[in-house]
């Protein structure tokens, strides 16, 4: 699906990133822990989160995400959404929480960037 | 004539970090990611050392007073040197384990702290070596394999 179709999905705001929603999108994480986004996030996907840092952008940019969807409609300041337009990473904003915006993404057919975690990198 | 050992670094490039600034944390591995990407490096070579840079320079800016990083891409790997004045790692085989952490609110509220960062250091790069030094600091080298 494409980033448009995300927005319309998840009833989302752009805050970043009007120009790049034809981008086509197939996968997603979602977490609000950045080491294991680090640890489990694919290139490509977009990333799931309540965290609304810095450090969030810095994180999708290392991993190359296509695009960031902040849930529970969480907003992020003005700096991050600087860092983000610099660094030209997306930004929604959806009020659907974690599991309904997973939920209905799912339904739509986007699935998992991975299903499960394999046994060496599952957490204790 | 013989060749002396330097000609094999193709390059080298310090950088600074500041403990304790949150503001900037991420930044010296945005600027590596950077530099990587525009000498055409393959994505998955580019994507381990950035990670393996990101999650060293969060645990600088979290736990130490200042740090250094040294790239040096070899023809055949990319290293990452972190070395960091700070106060050292006591146990190194328990710091390792996922799940243990010492950081405080202010690093978990950035996404960090579960325990999870020298963990995914080694586990994305291809040799990692760590030391540390109680009251002075931490060194990790980190290499990263160019495939060819």
């Amino acid at each position: 699906m494409k980033l448009r179709d995300v927005k319309e999905i998840l009833d989302a705001d752009v805050i970043v990133g009007d120009d790049k929603l034809d981008m086509e999108v197939k996968t997603a994480f979602g977490a609000d822990l950045m080491s294991d986004v680090l640890a489990f996030a694919k290139a490509g996907s977009i990333l799931l989160t309540g965290l609304t840092n810095d450090q969030v952008i810095r994180t999708a940019d290392i991993l190359d995400i296509a695009a960031i969807v902040l849930v529970r409609g969480k907003r992020a300041n003005t700096d991050t959404i600087n860092l983000a337009k610099e660094l030209k990473i997306p930004i929604l904003s959806t009020k659907y929480i974690l599991f309904e915006t997973a939920g209905r993404l799912y339904a739509k057919g986007m699935v998992g960037c991975v299903e499960k975690v394999d046994n060496a990198s599952a957490r204790n | 004539m013989p060749v002396p050992e330097t000609d094999h670094i193709s390059y080298q490039r310090s950088f600074y970090i500041e403990g304790g600034n949150f503001n900037y944390a991420g930044i010296v591995s945005t600027s590596i990611k950077s530099i990587l990407k525009q000498m055409d490096f393959p994505g998955d070579v580019v994507r381990k050392c950035a990670i393996v840079c990101y999650e060293s320079e969060i645990n600088v800016v979290s736990y130490a007073r200042k740090g250094v990083v040294n790239l040096t891409i070899n023809p055949d790997t990319v290293q990452i040197e972190v070395i960091d004045e700070g106060p050292g790692i006591p146990n190194i085989d328990q710091a390792m384990q996922q799940g243990y952490s010492t950081a405080n609110q202010k690093i978990r509220e950035m996404g960090f702290g579960a325990g999870m960062g020298l963990y995914n250091i080694k586990s994305y790069s291809d040799a990692f070596i760590i030391s540390s030094e109680l009251g002075k600091g931490t060194r990790l080298l980190m290499t990263i394999n160019i495939k060819k």
